[in-house]
């Protein structure tokens, strides 16, 4: 009795849910011509949750504020759906392939949002013609757009971060010739998002004569007690914190522990959020790390947002993490997005763009500060261009550090050294070429000026 | 009474021992073979192709090797993923450094070098057994990952140390849609299939099975316990790097020195173990169990709940309920769903009338 008693409660719950879904479905319907469709990969589970659900929450707020504040981009809606791949690779191919094809012409981008799904994605995502924007992370040799049209890590790469942290670390010591004979410890993740560097920093080292150790920390990073001691005896007078995720954290208790100061610890910008040092607590005061936007909620284009989005419950996020570094991470990004798809509208007209057609606006991306003012984000972002044969664009990298409760910016946008990387990228991206076989573009391709 | 093959007389030596004695399962294999071949490229849309079945295939080809060794032939091995990242990496650096290399050639020298390895990592099992050998095959996973993220010769020097597999032709014809991939995954599913039914029903099946029943019994009976042990290894390891460079070429196209860890191997050892453990099929029903059921019952709850609640109970909806249904599973019939099966068929040939 109480068996059956169940089972029509629960068949009579599900109908209802059922028909009040397509109830909801159907006042949703609307023209598809006038729909503009995101497919947000990302991990809210897993171990890295904080870095895929603020940058995640971030993008889709902004596209949130352009809904409610402006009717979308020139009068086309956007749309998106999750899917939550926990950064696991496997999984991310298959919300690839999901969301692929949503939309009027389908998904026109792609945020791939792990180095390893960026690798993974870049053949399907250039066979499918769907851009890929890997800002910060990725592929950096994708900077050479000629051998991958659809592959975008726009604004900077990790070897321009590399070199931007050098140049800042020649700013603290007073000029690049006081580096000779100094000493960096690379304490990097051994991942090959973590091992990428190496090369870079062997040519800074040989250049500019400072002497540079390469310390793996063994995945996931838990415990670094040995490294420490090797730091110990070593006495950089710089660390670089590659890590990521937990990793993050760990050096900043070890550094306090053998008393080696934190403000000569210098992060990757993926070890330098709120998630990364609270835990550390009062050893991670005084850390410093590279980054390609700012930070905090005092932006004009943040506020609207706790305005709009946030005022009327629509916000992906708890409203405490709005501009946390992944917040505004997210937020620099979804700008890119959104200017580059004005851009393309401009081209091909306020309708659904297909990604061949979004990614003419990716590759003929002008940012002038004026613009960034408009929008409300000065000093998010710098002012940047691409082109199809850098689809970089600025590289410059900005530093902040944590004071014991906020991040705070502490340099101004901080150039790499563009001639240096600049070889290595057309190098490894010509490699590329010749191992899949593909043709570099020239001349007038694909609606871009190739040279 | 729909099972029944009553009236399926065998009239000569060659019918008794056919690889399907039964009409209906020859019938069953066909039709999925149908299915497989012409429904699939016919219907299926990419998502299915890529998201399910892909992925569905190259794990079972990596299971049907690790029941050969685990489930046939008894020796337990956590090794399984570094047979196949040693597939996935031989199969790179035979494409890049010998281009004229036919692509048959590239995975069945891929599945080739891993058989070496694991007849090398094999060797400790005429001495040591049971979890003594699982830890000792652990050696081989730990080392692998070693070594393809210590030395930039097997990435061809890439400084992120990922491999970016070339392109594929066959026979002068390209190998690009996800289509293509498909039927390629596909045929070596099918040949990787028989030759793994026919070994286990061959002489050299019986002598993994009698090592696996009782080795010293085995012995005394005339069996060489080196080369069935080793030639267990041989073969498990050869599966698994022709899965493991199916894996790299014709599903993610790209693979670092993360990709085969130690979860992988585990990941196969479930799918025997839930799949069934001295069973061919049990590899199929045991990889469409851990790769295609989480992402049936995410993407169940996302259109149960139309979207609108946050991902991550989305996701650890499907990993209650995934566990839950491990667990459901493994109390039911603890010698996994090919058991299943058979009792599933012991009971329709009475029906309707169970005695």
């Amino acid at each position: 009795m109480i068996r059956k008693l169940l089972v029509s409660l629960v068949s009579g719950l599900m109908l209802t849910a059922t028909a009040g879904m397509s109830v909801m479905a159907a006042e949703e319907k609307s023209d598809p011509n006038k729909e503009q469709f995101f497919p947000v990969l990302s991990y809210w589970s897993g171990p890295f949750a904080p870095g895929g659900s603020g940058i995640a929450g971030g993008w889709m707020d902004y596209m949130a504020l352009l809904n409610i504040r402006d009717g979308g981009v020139n009068g086309v809606k956007l749309t998106w759906e999750k899917c939550d791949f926990g950064y696991v690779t496997e999984r991310a191919v298959e919300c690839y392939e999901r969301l692929k094809n949503k939309g009027k012409h389908g998904a026109a981008v792609f945020w791939p949002m792990s180095t390893g799904t960026t690798y993974a994605l870049m053949e399907r995502a250039h066979k499918d013609k769907k851009v890929l924007l890997h800002m910060g992370y990725g592929r950096t040799d994708a900077t050479d757009g000629r051998v991958f049209p659809y592959a975008f890590p726009a604004m900077t790469n990790y070897w321009n971060q590399s070199s931007a942290k050098l140049r800042y670390i020649a700013q603290l010591e007073g000029g690049e010739g006081n580096l000779k004979g100094k000493k960096i410890v690379n304490l990097h993740l051994k991942h090959p998002y973590g091992i990428e560097t190496i090369p870079v920093w062997d040519k800074l080292a040989a250049r500019f004569g400072f002497e540079v150790t390469h310390l793996p920390v063994p995945w996931p990073g838990i415990d670094q007690k040995s490294l420490w001691l090797q730091i110990r005896k070593i006495k950089p007078d710089y660390v670089i914190n590659r890590n990521w995720g937990v990793s993050c954290t760990v050096p900043l208790r070890e550094a306090a522990r053998i008393g080696f100061p934190r403000d000569h610890i210098i992060g990757v910008w993926w070890c330098g959020s709120e998630e990364d040092v609270i835990p550390a607590g009062k050893s991670a005061k005084g850390y410093i790390t590279a980054t390609f936007h700012a930070t905090g909620p005092d932006f004009p284009v943040i506020q609207e947002i706790f305005e709009h989005v946030y005022g009327n419950m629509k916000g992906n996020l708890s409203a405490a993490r709005v501009g946390s570094v992944y917040y505004n991470r997210g937020v620099a990004g979804a700008i890119v997005t959104m200017e580059a798809l004005r851009n393309a509208q401009a081209k091909f007209g306020n309708v659904a763009l297909s990604g061949e057609q979004y990614r003419w606006g990716m590759e003929n991306f002008n940012l002038t500060a004026e613009r960034i003012e408009e929008l409300g984000a000065t000093g998010i972002l710098p002012p940047f261009s691409m082109k199809c044969d850098d689809h970089e664009g600025s590289g410059q990298v900005r530093f902040q550090q944590w004071d014991g409760t906020k991040w705070s910016m502490i340099s101004d946008w901080i150039a790499p050294y563009h001639e240096l990387t600049r070889k290595m990228i057309l190098d490894s991206a010509a490699k590329y070429a010749k191992e899949k076989g593909i043709t570099p573009r020239s001349g007038d391709s694909m609606g871009s000026d190739c040279g | 009474m729909l099972y029944r093959e009553s009236g399926q007389f065998k009239t000569s030596y060659k019918a008794d021992m056919a690889i399907f004695p039964i009409r209906q399962d020859l019938w069953g294999l066909i039709t999925t073979l149908i299915v497989a071949v012409v429904i699939v490229p016919l219907f299926a849309s990419e998502h299915m192709i890529v998201g399910y079945l892909l992925p569905f295939m190259i794990w079972s080809i990596a299971a049907i090797g690790l029941n050969i060794l685990t489930g046939y032939a008894g020796q337990l091995s956590l090794g399984h993923g570094a047979f196949m990242a040693v597939g996935a990496y031989s199969a790179y650096n035979l494409a890049v450094r010998i281009p004229d290399l036919p692509l048959l050639a590239v995975f069945i020298g891929a599945g080739l070098i891993a058989a070496a390895c694991g007849v090398v990592v094999g060797s400790p099992s005429l001495r040591i057994k049971g979890f003594y050998l699982a830890v000792a095959t652990l050696a081989a996973q730990f080392f692998s990952e070693w070594v393809f993220a210590t030395f930039p010769w097997f990435v061809g020097g890439a400084a992120s140390m990922v491999i970016d597999t070339p392109k594929m032709s066959l026979f002068g014809y390209p190998i690009e849609s996800n289509l293509d991939n498909y039927f390629l995954v596909l045929g070596f599913v099918i040949v990787t299939t028989l030759l793994a039914k026919n070994l286990v029903r061959s002489e050299i099946g019986r002598a993994w099975m009698a090592v696996r029943d009782m080795d010293v019994a085995a012995e005394v009976i005339g069996i060489r316990p080196l080369y069935t042990k080793l030639s267990a290894f041989a073969v498990s390891s050869f599966f698994a790097g022709i899965a493991g460079a199916l894996y790299a070429f014709c599903y993610v196209k790209s693979v670092d020195f993360t990709a085969f860890d130690l979860f992988v191997s585990l990941k196969v050892l479930f799918m025997i173990i839930i799949g069934g453990m001295g069973s061919i099929l049990g590899c199929f029903l045991g990889a469409a169990f851990i790769v295609i059921l989480p992402i049936l019952l995410n993407v169940a709850a996302h259109h149960l709940t139309g979207g609108n609640v946050s991902p991550e109970l989305i996701t650890n909806i499907e990993h209650m309920t995934f566990g839950g249904l491990i667990v459901y599973f493994l109390i039911v019939e603890p010698h996994g769903l090919a058991r299943m099966w058979t009792t599933a068929k012991e009971k329709l040939r009475l029906w309707p009338f169970p005695h």
